[in-house]
């Protein structure tokens, strides 16, 4: 069963305990353990850009968006382990669910596969 | 009665009995909560075709799970969706655990305990464990658990549905958390049983003061788990505490269904059965370790189970537990409850006090016991203006009909005070 690990980052005012080694180090863990299956990074959020298409085929692009809140997406891995405690347990092991971000687990749809 | 009603009496009390630990030995077969309850509820019918005709049967358990794993089968068979997963569930299942046939001596296997953690789930949304719990393990059908928690059936329905397809499609295992786990997730399968328990002591709405169905159900269900973590402490601590406190049911209320207090209550009413045994599991919830919060307030119940009177119960003892439960399980309603059993032993000034130094608390804002525990302190203290506001903020507050009743009555008390004189 694949879930994606999404990543939201915490209050940028705290400083983070969590170094770029221990990014290094979750992401051997997971695979070693054979689970991982893809993952990235996001680039910072001010590159980001949104696309909109109307019903009449208009496209409007604009800038953004940028985070009303606190909680914006900076990456997300995909694992496939057999259960949701088996997930839960890697995502309390990702260093995004420290410094007051989180990490959300969401199972991949499965479509009779 | 009749021989048919005295089997149909004994028939529904062999399902009560059987339902939870027949679902969760077809949880764990098929993986499948909605398939699982359906078969269950199909050998059920069965059971009530053939039983009255052939007799029930001597292992009526066993009966039950073959008929069901019967279903079951068939109706994967004929599920071309499930098609492929039967042939690997049936191999390992019937390596695991060949078909019990309805005479084998052997025990069945009891499974209702990954049940529990299920139903219990961190991942399920909290209002929801308590409605899961009792569909499952307690065998009450969706209307009754909708009665329970007084939803329409409906609402209650939508929310099981969404329960169920969240165990299903985000795969939330069928398992007793291991060792290392259980202490954090032991907790939530306890609190999902309290919280059944305390809306039965104390309906948060509806007419009544008691729904002792429920709490009757809260403390069945905390027996069965009792008997499967025999060797937890907590679990033994919860159903003391249970008991402790439901042994006072009859006298809690009067003759028209109004809020007897504490202090008013007629203590030759109170279960003695229900007292001793909760006493002898509050020893051992209390020995051969540190204690555990539902221990300490089983301890509690306890000491006011014992006192003949409310002058005589032991205050100071009593606010030294509590003075315990502040450490390992802080929360501004043990604060209350510890500032209520000052006032008690150290008179009404000083329990006022603590109460003040509580206002901020946002968890306390709405909770109509606050203003209660206040009105209370300052009726005995003769501020009455002040008592009568807090009245009114309870009234505000307070969900349940015969509670409301309840603190009207002192309310107009009060104001009948302040226009007479003392």
């Amino acid at each position: 069963m694949k879930y994606m690990l999404l990543m939201f980052s915490g209050d940028p005012a705290q400083e983070p305990q969590c170094t770029v080694e221990d990014w290094v180090a979750f992401e051997k863990e997971m695979k070693a353990a054979g689970i991982w299956v893809s993952g990235h990074a996001l680039a910072d959020l001010t590159t980001a850009t949104t696309v909109q298409v109307s019903a009449s085929g208009e496209r409007t692009i604009t800038d953004g968006p940028f985070a009303e809140t606190r909680e914006v997406l900076g990456g997300y891995d995909i694992i496939d382990v057999p259960n949701l405690d088996v997930a839960l347990e890697w995502a309390a092991r990702c260093p995004g669910s420290r410094d007051g971000g989180a990490v959300v687990v969401r199972p991949v749809a499965d479509f009779g596969s | 009665m009749d021989g048919r009603a005295a089997s149909a009496a004994s028939v529904e009390s062999i399902f009560r009995e059987e339902h939870g630990r027949l679902l969760g030995s077809l949880v764990r077969r098929f993986g499948d909560l909605d398939l699982a309850e359906e078969v269950a509820a199909e050998a059920i019918e069965a059971a009530l075709t053939h039983w009255p005709v052939d007799g029930v049967p001597a292992r009526p358990g066993a009966w039950l799970l073959t008929t069901a794993r019967r279903k079951a089968v068939d109706r994967l068979r004929r599920d071309q969706v499930y098609a492929a997963r039967l042939a690997i569930l049936q191999v390992e299942a019937d390596r695991a655990d060949p078909v019990p046939s309805a005479d084998a001596g052997a025990e069945l296997p009891d499974e209702r305990l990954q049940l529990f953690f299920t139903c219990a789930h961190p991942a399920l949304p909290a209002e929801d464990r308590g409605a899961l719990t009792l569909r499952c393990l307690a065998g009450l059908t969706t209307g009754e658990v909708a009665r329970a928690y007084l939803v329409p059936a409906a609402t209650m329905a939508q929310r099981i549905v969404r329960a169920k397809k969240k165990i299903r499609e985000a795969r939330i295992p069928f398992r007793v958390p291991g060792a290392d786990e259980l202490p954090a997730r032991l907790p939530g399968v306890l609190s999902v049983l309290y919280s059944i328990f305390t809306e039965g002591y104390a309906a948060s709405s509806g007419p009544e003061l008691q729904r002792l169905d429920l709490a009757e159900e809260a403390i069945r269900l905390a027996r069965i788990l009792h008997r499967l973590l025999p060797g937890q402490r907590e679990v033994t601590g919860l159903l003391a505490l249970m008991l402790l406190v439901h042994a006072r049911r009859a006298a809690r209320t009067g003759p028209a269904g109004e809020v007897v207090l504490l202090a008013d209550q007629d203590r030759s009413r109170w279960d003695q059965v229900l007292i001793e045994e909760g006493q002898r599991l509050v020893v051992s919830a209390l020995t051969g370790g540190p204690a555990g919060q539902y221990g300490v307030q089983a301890a509690i119940a306890a000491l006011h189970d014992e006192a003949a009177d409310v002058e005589s119960t032991d205050w100071p003892q009593i606010v030294a537990l509590y003075d315990v439960l502040v450490k390992i399980a802080p929360s501004p309603v043990v604060a209350l409850n510890r500032a209520a059993a000052v006032a008690m032993r150290d008179g009404p000034a000083v329990g006022l006090a603590l109460l003040d130094g509580l206002a901020a608390e946002p968890k306390l804002r709405g909770y109509h016991l606050y203003p209660l525990a206040r009105a209370d302190l300052l009726e005995r203290l003769g501020r009455l203006a002040e008592a009568a506001d807090a009245y009114r903020q309870a009234l505000e507050l307070v969900g349940n009909e015969t509670e409301r009743a309840h603190l009207r009555h002192r309310l107009v008390a009060v104001e009948g005070k302040i226009d007479h004189g003392p």
